[in-house]
């Protein structure tokens, strides 16, 4: 009996050591390949690749942030409208909008959205890349595959996520008024007055910080998964490349949502 | 010899502590064809990424030029060893978000300070060589196997590199495309100038084009030489290794192997211990010449049309022949005198210009699609073969009385 409760403790001690090693190793592992692929944005021969990257994951996203923002505003007017509507405050519907979107829900939710849409392609078009030897190819080539795939990834989110953050919350803004104003009668000056007048420099600032970091986080996962899909152990050719892709998105939005609280506490 | 372009010296890789190479020694000589052949799993293909740098021996070291690639300094020598080599990949590992030109401009525009013009001109120079002129806009998926094995081979000839290593390139095509693309590497090293190493289970084919030979058995170097060579080494793993790849029969042009025509060279000969055995003839037809000017399979075609009309004409008076090289056919006549195989000769020259040349032209133009005017020249030596003579003597005896029997010339015959 005491046997078997030792080697169950064992057991458990060592499930967790390992796993507690693994982590430490892959943090590790991908903050020195963010590191060499920051480091690489400003090689020659790069300015081509990141208006390439910019154009897919920023210019082709902003519709999906424009469509989800949109509907943030409007649910979060109609929510918001019920609930201050019961203190008799409906009046700052507009400063509750504006600074819950600029605040958390413009940088996370872009973030997520663009994680969706284009860091899952990124890890699949790695993972590809991968499998079918086109990165050795690039090696035997003497182009450096951090460099041509990586870099301009990295510079293209760290580009795109501050500016589609930037689109969302307008466009949240916009959805706000357009259930509080024109659906539920809001007084249109008192919306946009409270809006303004809430908001300080300081909040549009930590807005934009989360979703540089979050550009950080996102695209070092998606890149780093997808580049090193074939050291996969749950999976081999295809399948670790579905499998990789599903791993970047989950942990991108898991880190995106902690990240976010650390990130707020030091703003705070 | 001289000194091995690149060696191996007791070179082992491991895989999760499987031995994949183990104590590896093989040396590379520079402006030849190496052709790594082995089963699949002995470590072929590692073996060669360990030459593009790709991997890392555990133990042993490699040598360039007797110089120890492990000593090499990253930005200096290691580079420019890096520089000088191309790898073509066995998937050709092209990429299929870009067009041929680009695929094939790719290592140009990336690490060279050309201009966009002189980039234009040497993509579509090697472009027109690999005849891919008419796909240049298209992706990868769009084309056949056999163009994207073309595009792979002009991206790894673009930077006109020193050394190109070949991962299985003719895999997965008919045996006429194998054969177009074996002859396109054999003209390119010849006209480049570069040192090739390949990896093929494409035996004979591939040995026509080879002028050394390596067999790696179970991780390690079981023989290295010629072909010549390995056949007359007794080795009770290099006779299972080629009877097991090597069949009876050239598929492509329906004659026999090398190794059987060597056995039934001996078999034929081992009777008829003194005096004349026979008569060897030796074909040849102006191959080269077709590659430039008609280009790989055009060659390819007429070497297949001319092997069989040999097969048929000299298989019937009891003669057998095998390719000795890619545009060269021996036959042997056992028991033919130098005069009778004479009057052979002007009746096959006879049968080729009146019957197969003509044909060939057709099956040309229905390919190209151009009106070229195509000439063909097939030459013959015939010399006499005795028993205490070797296929190399024989060979030698004949190369030197060669003399053209047929040739065409667009629509117009001639008959020499």
């Amino acid at each position: 009996m005491a046997r078997s409760i030792y080697l169950n403790l064992l057991f458990f001690f060592n499930f967790i050591g390992k796993y507690t090693m693994d982590i430490i190793n892959h943090l590790g592992a991908a903050i020195i390949f963010f590191s060499l692929g920051f480091v690489r944005i400003f090689r020659a021969k790069q300015w081509h690749e990141i208006v390439k990257q910019v154009y897919y994951i920023g210019a082709t996203s902003t519709s999906i942030v424009v469509v989800v923002g949109l509907f943030t505003g409007m649910v979060l007017g109609l929510q918001l409208y019920y609930t201050l509507i019961k203190f008799g405050s409906e009046g700052v519907v507009g400063a509750a909008i504006s600074l819950s979107i600029i605040r958390e829900l413009g940088p996370v939710l872009a973030a997520i959205m663009i994680t969706a849409r284009a860091g899952s392609a990124m890890t699949a078009e790695i993972g590809i890349q991968r499998i079918s030897e086109q990165i050795d190819a690039l090696y035997t080539m003497r182009i450096d595959p951090v460099k041509y795939l990586i870099s301009p990834r990295i510079a293209a989110a760290i580009i795109s996520f501050p500016i589609l953050t930037a689109f969302f919350d307008l466009v949240g803004i916009i959805g706000g008024w357009l259930t509080a104003v024109l659906l539920l009668g809001v007084n249109e000056g008192a919306y946009f007055y409270r809006a303004m007048s809430s908001l300080a420099m300081v909040d549009i600032q930590g807005g934009f910080i989360k979703s540089i970091v979050f550009a950080v986080i996102v695209s070092t996962i998606c890149c780093y998964q997808g580049y090193f899909t074939h050291l996969r152990t749950d999976s081999h050719g295809s399948k670790s490349v579905s499998v990789s892709t599903t791993s970047a998105v989950v942990l991108s939005c898991v880190t995106i949502l902690i990240s976010d609280y650390v990130v707020t506490t030091f703003l705070m | 010899m001289d000194t091995p372009l690149i060696e191996f010296k007791n070179v082992t890789k491991r895989f999760n502590g499987k031995t994949i190479l183990d104590k590896v020694d093989m040396a590379i000589y520079a402006n030849q064809v190496t052709t790594i052949i082995g089963k699949s799993g002995t470590g072929k293909s590692v073996l060669l990424k360990h030459i593009a740098g790709l991997l890392t021996p555990e133990e042993g070291e490699i040598f360039l030029n007797g110089r120890p690639l492990g000593e090499m300094k990253k930005n200096g020598e290691w580079d420019g060893y890096r520089k000088n080599i191309s790898y073509m990949f066995q998937g050709n590992a092209l990429f299929d978000s870009m067009t041929v030109f680009d695929n094939v401009a790719l290592p140009l525009r990336q690490t060279t300070r050309l201009k966009k013009k002189e980039i234009t001109e040497k993509v579509m120079m090697r472009i027109d060589q690999t005849e891919l002129s008419e796909v240049v806009g298209k992706y990868p998926a769009e084309l056949s196997g056999g163009m994207q094995k073309r595009v792979a081979l002009a991206r790894a000839l673009v930077t006109d590199p020193d050394i190109v290593l070949f991962d299985e390139p003719t895999t997965g095509q008919d045996l006429v495309r194998r054969n177009v693309i074996l002859s396109m590497i054999a003209h390119y090293k010849k006209k480049l100038g570069f040192t090739a190493v390949l990896i093929s289970h494409d035996i004979p084919d591939v040995l026509f084009i080879s002028d050394r030979i390596i067999l790696l058995w179970e991780g390690k170097v079981a023989f290295q030489g010629n072909y010549e060579d390995a056949l007359q080494l007794k080795h009770p793993m290099i006779d299972e290794f080629l009877q097991s790849l090597e069949g009876f029969r050239d598929e492509l042009t329906g004659l026999l192997s090398k190794q059987m025509f060597t056995s039934r060279y001996a078999m034929t000969f081992g009777a008829d211990q003194e005096g004349i055995a026979g008569t060897a003839i030796l074909f040849s037809v102006n191959f080269n010449l077709l590659v430039e000017s008609l280009g790989h399979q055009a060659a390819v075609d007429v070497v297949k049309t001319l092997g069989e009309h040999i097969n048929e004409y000299m298989g019937a008076i009891g003669g057998f022949s095998t390719r000795q090289r890619t545009g060269q056919i021996i036959t042997i006549l056992p028991h033919i005198s130098v005069e009778d195989a004479q009057q052979t000769i002007g009746d096959l020259a006879k049968k080729l210009q009146e019957k197969a040349l003509p044909s060939i032209e057709s099956v040309i133009q229905a390919r190209t699609k151009i009106d070229t005017c195509i000439e063909i020249y097939v030459s013959a030596g015939i010399t006499e073969a005795r028993i205490s003579d070797d296929i190399e003597k024989i060979l030698d005896n004949a190369r030197s009385a060669q003399q053209i029997i047929a040739q065409y010339r667009c629509a117009r015959e001639e008959f020499e």
